[in-house]
C-alpha cells in the first residue's frame, strides 16, 4: 500500500475548438491497486474541489467490455499492457514519479468532443450498412436445427469479441478500420447464418469504411497490437476474400464505392 | 387511500393466457404502422430488442440511450448466460419447471402468469438469437452447449464464453443497425432523458438533455417505453456501469406511475471485495464460477494463514455443509447472506477480513487446467488483473456486492405502467423476478420483453385508438422543459464545497450499511433519518462544475445523485413496511432458528407499489395480492 505520485500530462480540448494543449497535473497518494481511470476520478475530484475543470473522459463498465472508454497512454492505445482496455489498467504498471501523457484516440474519423472524448459514430453507420443477419423476430427455426461445428462457433466468437472500443484505428499510421470491421465480417462468414448476405455485406461495409475516410490498410499490425480483445489481423486477410468473392458474384458494386 | 391494484391477468388456464392474450390484442395495419411514433427510452435487450422489432414490424421508432453508441448498455456485461427451458440436455427441463424455478427462486413474491409467459418465451429467444448470428458455445457434434446456474438442479443455461451479454446485445444491435438504416429506427446516442411529459393522462413524450451540447430537447410519440436498467448504483459501489440511474424511472414516478418494491435488491454473492474508498465500482465475478468453484473460510475465527497453508480438515465449506442438496449453487440470496455471516463471525479472509475463498483446486484436478481456463479463462484473467494473484494457484477471494434489482416501476400484465401509455421492460420493471432473481434470468427477461411482449402489448395499445396528435409544441413540453431546467441550473447554482461523488459515496455507506443484506426497524429508521439530511445537504453544498450548456459529465451525474437521494429513502421506507424476510429482502426481526429468512404469507403475500404524493409528502403504499393457483407455497428449502 504504498502511495504514489504522478504526473499527467492530459490533452485538454474545449468543446468546438480545433486546437487542443496538453496541460500539466499532479495526483497524489495514488494507490497501486488504483486503476487508471480512478486516478483520473481522483484528479477531477480536485479539480472540481479547486473550482477548475475537471477532464472529460468516456467510461461506464470498468471491467472491459463495453468498449467506451479508450485513451491513449504513453502513446499507446489503451496503455502499455496488451490486451486490456484503459479501464482495466492499473497503477502498479506505473513508477512512483513518472510522467504519463494521456491522449484521446486520435483519427480523422473519430473528431474530438472535448478533452479526451471522441465521437465514434463512423463504426455505426458501417456498422448499418451490413453487419448483420436479415432475420426478423419470429421467424427463427429451432436453435438445434442448423448444427454448426464447434470449431467454426470458436472462430465466430473468437471474432465477435471486438467491443468497437476503436484501439485499432487510433493505433493504425492510416487510421485504417480494418481490424474492426474484419471482425464482424469474419464472425458472420464463419456462421451459416450469415451465408446468404455474405459478399453483399463485405461490400457495403468495406464502401461505407471508405466513405467515413478510414484510411487503407497497408499490414503494419499496430491494431493487432493494441486490440485489448485480441482481434487477429487474420480476419483482415479473410474480409478481402470475401470482399473480392462479393465483387466477383456481381454484388451491388455501386453501393459499395458509394460513385 | 390505498387501492388494490388490477394487474389485468387474461383468464383461462396459466398455460394458454399469453397465445389467447396475443390473438385478442387488437392489430395495426401494416400501412397504417409509420403513422405511429414511439419512444423507447434505452437499447439494451429489453429496448434495443423491442426497438428493432417495432421497426421490423414498421413502426416509427426513436431510440435513445446515454451511451456514445447502442451497443454498449449495460446488458453487455452479463457475463454467465442466459436461461431458457429447451431441454436439450434431456435432463428433464420443461417450461413447468422453469417456471417453478423462478417463482420459488424468487420466494414466491412474483406473478404467476407473468413468470409463466417468461419461460414460454425463453425457447423462443434462442432461436431467434441463433438465427442472428449470435455465437453461442456449441458441443463438437454442432449442438448448443449449456452449464448450471444457481437455485436450479437442471442445466439450461446458454452461454457465450463468459461475454453472454456482449454477444445477445449485439445481437440486438445487429438487429438496430439494420433498422436504423431501413429508416424505421432514429437513434439517438448520448441522449439522457430527464423527465417524461403526460398529456390529459397519457404518456405522450420525453425532455432530454443532449450530453454533447447541452440542449434540451422535447420528443412526442403516441407511446413511450421506459428499458432503462436497474438502480443498483444507489448503493455507490456496485457492479454495474458508472452511468447505470433511476434517473428515466424515478422521473416516471414523479409523474405519477407507481414504483413496486423498491426495496428488493439483489446483493451478489460473488463480487471482488472491496479495496479501498478511492473505488467506483466492483467487478462481478459470474456465478457460473460456482459450478466448479468451492465457498469456503477457515473454521477459526481470525485464522490468518495463507489458504494454502489451512489443512482440509481446518476449512469450512460453508454452502456445503448447510445445504446439502445444492451446495454452491444456491441461489444468490442465500448464497451472499451465508457469506456476511461467516465474515461477521470473524472467519472473514484478506485485509478486511471481508471476503470468503473461492476455490479451483478441486476442479482444477478433476478436470484439467485447460478445461477450467477454457470456461472461466477470462474472469480469471480480469481478477488477476485486480488482485494480482492467479485464480489457478489461490483461491479467489469474493465478497457479497449489489448487483440487481428486482423491484422497478409497477406494471401489469401488459408491461404498462400505472400512466397509460407508459410501458416499462427490462430491469426496470419489477415484474418477473419477485424477491429474488435467479441467474441467468435477466437476460431471459430482457430478451423476452424485448423481442416478443413489447411489440405486441404497445401495438394492442395504439390499435385501440383514442390518441389525439400532440406535438412537442404542446403547453405541456414547455412546462416540462422548464421544470427540468430549473432544476439543472439549481445544481450548478448551489456552488458548494463537496463534490457529488462526496454525496453519492456517503449515501451509498448508509444504503450498504443499513438497507443492504440485512436490515432492522432501528436501522431502516436511522437510514430514512440520514438520507434526509444528505439530501437537504445536497442541495445547500453540493459543488457542480462548469455550464449546463457543454459537455459536462459531472452535471449529468448530479442529477443522477439527485435522484438517488429520493430512491434511498423510498427503498427504505419500503423495506420497513415489510415486516417480513423474503428472498434478497432479509428483516434481521423475522428469520427461523437455522437463521434462514421467514416470510410472512398471511400478511405480506403483495407486491408493493408505491405513489408520489408531492415532494415532502409521505408517499402511499398499494397493494398487489399474489395469488397462487398453479403453484403449491411453500418454505423454500435448498437443503
Ligand atoms: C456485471 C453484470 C453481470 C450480469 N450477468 C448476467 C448474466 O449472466 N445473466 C443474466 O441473465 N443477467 C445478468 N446480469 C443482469 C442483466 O445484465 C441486466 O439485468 C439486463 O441486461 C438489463 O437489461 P435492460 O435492457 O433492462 O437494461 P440495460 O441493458 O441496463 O440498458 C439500459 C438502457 O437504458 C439507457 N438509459 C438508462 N437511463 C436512461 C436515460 N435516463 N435516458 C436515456 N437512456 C437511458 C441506457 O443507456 C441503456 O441503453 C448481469 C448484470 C451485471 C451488472
Ligand atoms: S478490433 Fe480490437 S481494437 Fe478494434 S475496435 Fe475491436 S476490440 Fe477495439
Ligand atoms: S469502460 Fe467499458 S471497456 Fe472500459
Amino acid at each position: 500500500m504504498s502511495e504514489m505520485t504522478i504526473h499527467l500530462k492530459i490533452w485538454r480540448q474545449a468543446r468546438g475548438e480545433a486546437k487542443g494543449r496538453f496541460v500539466d497535473y499532479t495526483v497524489e497518494k495514488v494507490l497501486p491497486e488504483m486503476s487508471f481511470l480512478e486516478t483520473l476520478d481522483l484528479l477531477n475530484e480536485e479539480l472540481t474541489r479547486q473550482g477548475q475543470q475537471p477532464v472529460e473522459f468516456d467510461s461506464d463498465c470498468r471491467e472491459g467490455i463495453c468498449g467506451t472508454c479508450g485513451l491513449v497512454i504513453k502513446g499507446t492505445a489503451h496503455g502499455p499492457n496488451p490486451k486490456t482496455t484503459t479501464c482495466e489498467v492499473r497503477m502498479r504498471h506505473f513508477r512512483d514519479g513518472e510522467t504519463i501523457t494521456v491522449e484521446p484516440f486520435r483519427a480523422g474519423p473519430f473528431p474530438i468532443l472535448k478533452d479526451l472524448v471522441v465521437d465514434r459514430t463512423a463504426f455505426d453507420r458501417i456498422q448499418q450498412q451490413g453487419g448483420f443477419v436479415a432475420a426478423n423476430v419470429g421467424s427463427a427455426p429451432d436453435g438445434n436445427a442448423v448444427p454448426i461445428p464447434k470449431l467454426d462457433a470458436d472462430k465466430a466468437m473468437d471474432a465477435a469479441s471486438c467491443i468497437g472500443c476503436g484501439a485499432c484505428v487510433a493505433a493504425c499510421p492510416n487510421a485504417s478500420a480494418s481490424l474492426f470491421v474484419s471482425a464482424k465480417i469474419s464472425q458472420l462468414s464463419y456462421l451459416p447464418q450469415g451465408g446468404p448476405e455474405r459478399g453483399r455485406r463485405a461490400l457495403l461495409m468495406i464502401g461505407q469504411m471508405d466513405r467515413e475516410g478510414f484510411g487503407d490498410c497497408s499490414n503494419h499490425g499496430e491494431c493487432e497490437a493494441v486490440c485489448p480483445k485480441e482481434i487477429s489481423i487474420e480476419n483482415i486477410a479473410r474480409m478481402r476474400r470475401e470482399f473480392f468473392k462479393g465483387a466477383l458474384g456481381g454484388h451491388d458494386r455501386k453501393a459499395a464505392t458509394g460513385d | 387511500m390505498s387501492k388494490i391494484l388490477d394487474a389485468k391477468i387474461p383468464s383461462g388456464p396459466l398455460a394458454d393466457k399469453w397465445d389467447r392474450h396475443e390473438m385478442e390484442c387488437p392489430l395495426v395495419a401494416p400501412a397504417n404502422r409509420r403513422k405511429f411514433t414511439i419512444i423507447m427510452v434505452g437499447t439494451g435487450l429489453a429496448g434495443g430488442g423491442a426497438a428493432a422489432t417495432l421497426g421490423e414490424l414498421g413502426y416509427n421508432v426513436l431510440n435513445f440511450c446515454v451511451q456514445d453508441t447502442s451497443r454498449r448498455a449495460h446488458s453487455v456485461a452479463a457475463q454467465g448466460g442466459i436461461n431458457a427451458s429447451k431441454n436439450y440436455q434431456n435432463d428433464g427441463d420443461s417450461v413447468e419447471r422453469l417456471f417453478y424455478d423462478t417463482v420459488k427462486g424468487g420466494d414466491y413474491r412474483s406473478r404467476e402468469a407473468n413468470v409463466y409467459r417468461l419461460s414460454q418465451l425463453s425457447m423462443g429467444i434462442i432461436d431467434q438469437c441463433v438465427a442472428m448470428g449470435v455465437p453461442f458455445a456449441r458441443e463438437y457434434g454442432g449442438t448448443l452447449a449449456n452449464r448450471s446456474f444457481g437455485g436450479v438442479q437442471v442445466s439450461r443455461t446458454f452461454y457465450a464464453r463468459g461475454q453472454t451479454g456482449q454477444q445477445l446485445l449485439l445481437g440486438v444491435y445487429s438487429a438496430l443497425s439494420r433498422q436504423i438504416a431501413a429508416g424505421t429506427v432514429k437513434m439517438f446516442p448520448r441522449h439522457e432523458m430527464l423527465d417524461l411529459v403526460v398529456v390529459d393522462g397519457k404518456a405522450r413524450g420525453i425532455v432530454c438533455r443532449d450530453l454533447v451540447t447541452g440542449e434540451m430537447k422535447r420528443y412526442a410519440a403516441d407511446a413511450v417505453v421506459l428499458a432503462t436498467g436497474g438502480y443498483s448504483p444507489v448503493f455507490y459501489l456496485s457492479t454495474n456501469a458508472v452511468n447505470c440511474s433511476a434517473t428515466a424511472i424515478w422521473r416516471a414516478y414523479k409523474r405519477g406511475a407507481l414504483f413496486a418494491n423498491p426495496c428488493y435488491t439483489q446483493i451478489h454473492p460473488t463480487a471482488i471485495p472491496q479495496l479501498g474508498d478511492y473505488q467506483s465500482k466492483l467487478t462481478l465475478m459470474s456465478e457460473s464460477l460456482r459450478n466448479d468453484g468451492r465457498m469456503w473460510v477457515p473454521k477459526a475465527p481470525g485464522d490468518k494463514r495463507r489458504p494454502a497453508d489451512i489443512p482440509e480438515g481446518e476449512r469450512d465449506y460453508f454452502l456445503e455443509r448447510r445445504y446439502p442438496a445444492f451446495g454452491n449453487l444456491v441461489p444468490r440470496d442465500i448464497a451472499a447472506r451465508a457469506s456476511k455471516v461467516e465474515c461477521d463471525a470473524g472467519k472473514g479472509v484478506g485485509n478486511t477480513g471481508f471476503a470468503v475463498y473461492l476455490d479451483f483446486a478441486d476442479a482444477i484436478k478433476r478436470l484439467g487446467r485447460d478445461v477450467v481456463a477454457d470456461r472461466y479463462g477470462n474472469l480469471f484473467t480480469m481478477y488477476e488483473e485486480i488482485i494480482a494473484d492467479d485464480p489457478y494457484h489461490t483461491p479467489m477471494m469474493i465478497y457479497p456486492a449489489p448487483h440487481y434489482t428486482m423491484g422497478g416501476l409497477w406494471v401489469d400484465y401488459n408491461l404498462e405502467s400505472t400512466i397509460p401509455g407508459l410501458f416499462v421492460a427490462g430491469e426496470a420493471n419489477f415484474s418477473d423476478h419477485g424477491a429474488n432473481r435467479l441467474g441467468a434470468s435477466a437476460l431471459m427477461q430482457g430478451c423476452a420483453d424485448g423481442y416478443f411482449v413489447v411489440p405486441r402489448v404497445v401495438a394492442g395499445y395504439l390499435a385501440r385508438g383514442g390518441l389525439g396528435k400532440v406535438t412537442t409544441e404542446h403547453d405541456a413540453f414547455g412546462a416540462v422543459e422548464d421544470e427540468v431546467r430549473r432544476r439543472y441550473d439549481a445544481l450548478l447554482a448551489v456552488k458548494g464545497s463537496r463534490t457529488v461523488r462526496d454525496f453519492h459515496w456517503d449515501l451509498g455507506r448508509v444504503m450498504w450499511d443499513k438497507v443492504g443484506m440485512d436490515r432492522d426497524k432501528a436501522g431502516l429508521e436511522a437510514a430514512i433519518a440520514r438520507i434526509r439530511e444528505l439530501r437537504e445537504a445536497y442541495w445547500h453544498d453540493v459543488k457542480v462544475p462548469g455550464d449546463a450548456a457543454d459537455f459536462n459529465k459531472q452535471l449529468e451525474m448530479a442529477g443522477r445523485v439527485a435522484d438517488f437521494l429520493e430512491l434511498g429513502e423510498l427503498m427504505a421506507m419500503d423495506a420497513l413496511a415489510r415486516e417480513e424476510s423474503c428472498g434478497g429482502h432479509f428483516r434481521a426481526e423475522h428469520h427461523t432458528p437455522e437463521g434462514e429468512a421467514r416470510r410472512d404469507d398471511e400478511n405480506f403475500m403483495h407486491v408493493a407499489a408505491w405513489e408520489h404524493k408531492g415532494d415532502g409528502q409521505a408517499p402511499a403504499r398499494h397493494v398487489e395480492p399474489l395469488v397462487y393457483e398453479n403453484i403449491e407455497v411453500k418454505t423454500r428449502s435448498y437443503k
